[in-house]
């Protein structure tokens, strides 16, 4: 992978690993990302990293823009040496596809979409070249997925899934994008799904919503207490297809305080997978499993 | 005792100077658009330079006291009235218990800086009072203030019995047209070369969609993209990335006609391709900018930038030197 590296303005230094999305890159990301992290430079502000690129923000009144992209490209060759080893967390998110809401909104704003005519999920089933939505489901909800980018706004997680480029699910945004979307909806655009942390615009498309916040800014949610942010970057989600009673149970849980997210502690290594990509993913879930 | 809001105006929120160290989670700094007026506000009154204070954008609210306060409003040019009568801006002056704080109607600039001595003194959300409304975070429940809100005061430093101000020439005027310094880079590359000249050649003017996440510019030449075949996961469109982080100040330009500039409530990233970013020096600049103002991009280097910071920061020092 060939690094590109710029600054952006005086106070940014941003690096693009790949033009591309891959795993390869994703990690490139986190692990130059977490060494920059340790080392503590003085003058570094944020540290960002991104699906296949990463971004420093610093104050050039603490440390000079050259000295600061030194030390970046100094650490870049240091994570290259590293072994890409990820000790990170599995969780279990619920999603109720098809459900009420989102397809209320997807009618709402068909005229801004590819196919007025089909639903997200029909369009999206369809120009993957599955034969049902039933069957794009299970592709979506199968293997696990990692957090390749948090952000956009607060607390949205970009997921790239976990398989092969050729099982990779490509869907094209909507041709404009709509005002509104509802909260907690899981969507789909380029290679990537995420999950909308507050209601809002979007481009994505709607597949289904999940009944688990994953940002509150009151932190009143049980699990969102310590912080109001529940996903950071190098997270594995494994989506779990779930019906309207267990989606209603769910919320109900939810506001009782009473809903725990499924959450493993797993190590994971790039090279495994790559080796053995539906071994190693299906390790993962009876790390999440296991009690 | 609090401030009792009469009327809101456009989108009045509470601002201070921000919170830094979350934006790799989509949480962007926040904070005054016009950093300089905020810290301006606060040294009048006597308050700490980071205090939280209102902004008010093209309109200001009406505020009645209910105890004696020293006030002062910097940046915009919208001048405060205490119960019709006019004050100076760029000056501290009291407002009694029972009086109320309006604002004549906008001469120059967009966003005004209204700051009390002790503070707007509501809970901090991440270490900041800031607004943030995509977020529902800091302020008032997270949103801008409305009528019949209560804005609790701190205790002020007592210190300062008002009439102070700021002279003429330490007032960055807000001009009839302006010229932003950037940077290029990020994609820049992306860009064919004569159409890259076109975007600093061309006059353009700030769209109606310019608000605290950027400012959207329109009128000049469409930005043409070099040919490629489109990376995995990039999408279809020429101006379409694979999503990055975006720099605050980054100009994205979407489809290659309407260049955004990001501001302090930036989104954190997304996917399309940005060409350069404003330097830090000009981006108190944008936030005074109407809509329909006639602006320029002028390239710069880095050298350049940093010089042009020295000179905000030396701005800045001099108007301390004046009200310490």
């Amino acid at each position: 992978m060939t690094m590109r590296y710029s600054f952006g303005g005086d106070e940014h230094v941003f690096v693009e690993i790949s033009e591309a999305m891959s795993l390869e890159a994703f990690f490139k990301a986190l692990s130059v990302t977490n060494a920059i992290r340790e080392e503590g430079l003085k003058g570094i502000t944020e540290i960002c990293p991104a699906n296949a690129s990463f971004q420093v923000k610093f104050d050039p009144d603490l440390i000079r823009p050259d000295d600061l992209l030194r030390e970046i490209r100094r650490l870049d060759e240091v994570a290259d040496q590293a072994s890409p080893m990820l000790a990170t967390r599995i969780v279990e998110i619920p999603v109720l596809y098809r459900d009420p809401w989102t397809h209320e909104t997807q009618m709402r704003f068909r005229e801004r979409h590819q196919d007025p005519n089909s639903t997200d999920l029909e369009f999206a089933a369809a120009i993957n070249g599955f034969a049902s939505v039933d069957g794009f489901i299970d592709a979506h909800s199968g293997a696990p997925w990692f957090v390749s980018m948090v952000g956009f706004v607060s607390g949205l997680p970009f997921l790239y899934q976990m398989v092969d480029r050729s099982r990779q699910i490509q869907v094209p945004k909507y041709l404009r994008p709509r005002t509104d979307t509802p909260k907690l909806t899981v969507g789909y655009g380029g290679c990537f799904s995420c999950i909308y942390s507050v209601r809002g615009a979007g481009g994505y498309q709607m597949f289904g919503i999940t009944p688990m916040p994953i940002y509150d800014p009151e932190q009143r949610t049980s699990y969102l207490k310590d912080f109001m942010v529940f996903f950071r970057p190098g997270d594995i989600v494994k989506w779990k297809r779930i019906s309207r009673e267990e989606y209603d149970e769910c919320t109900a849980r939810v506001e009782a305080g009473r809903f725990e997210p499924r959450v493993r502690d797993v190590v994971f290594s790039l090279e495994e997978f790559n080796r053995d990509m539906d071994g190693t993913n299906r390790r993962l879930e009876e790390t999440l499993h296991a009690n | 005792m609090p401030i009792e809001v009469i009327s809101a105006g456009l989108s009045t929120t509470i601002q201070d100077l921000g919170r830094p160290g979350y934006y790799h989670l989509g949480i962007p700094v926040g904070g005054a658009m016009d950093r300089l007026a905020l810290r301006a506000a606060n040294l009048l009154v006597g308050n700490p330079e980071e205090a939280a204070c209102l902004e008010a954008v093209f309109m200001g609210p009406e505020l009645r006291f209910t105890q004696d306060a020293l006030v002062a409003v910097t940046g915009a040019e919208l001048p405060p009235l205490v119960d019709g009568t006019e004050m100076e801006g760029w000056a501290s002056f009291p407002v009694k218990a029972g009086q109320v704080l309006g604002f004549d109607y906008l001469r120059s600039g967009a966003r005004a800086y209204i700051a009390v001595a002790g503070g707007i003194d509501t809970p901090p959300a991440l270490g900041s009072r800031s607004t943030y409304a995509i977020g529902s975070l800091g302020g008032i429940d997270g949103r801008p203030i409305a009528p019949g809100d209560r804005l609790p005061v701190g205790a002020a430093s007592g210190a300062n019995s008002g009439g102070r101000r700021v002279p003429e020439e330490l007032r960055r005027a807000c001009g009839a047209c302006c010229e932003l310094r950037v940077m290029t880079g990020l994609y820049w590359h992306r860009i064919v070369e004569d159409s890259a000249r076109g975007f600093f050649d061309d006059t353009w003017t700030v769209a109606p969609e310019a608000d605290r996440m950027g400012y959207r510019f329109q009128g000049g030449r469409a930005l043409r993209f070099v040919d490629r075949e489109p990376p995995f996961g990039a999408g279809s469109d020429p101006s379409n990335i694979t999503d990055a982080c975006y720099p605050y100040g980054s100009i994205q330009v979407p489809s290659g006609t309407e260049p955004i500039v990001l501001h302090r409530d930036a989104v954190s990233g997304g996917g399309y391709c940005m060409i350069g970013t404003v330097i830090s020096a000009d981006m108190d600049l944008i936030g005074q900018l109407q809509p329909h103002t006639e602006t320029r991009f002028v390239e710069v280097d880095m050298e350049t930038a940093l010089r042009a910071r020295r000179e905000r920061q030396e701005m800045l020092a001099g108007i301390r030197n004046r009200l310490s």
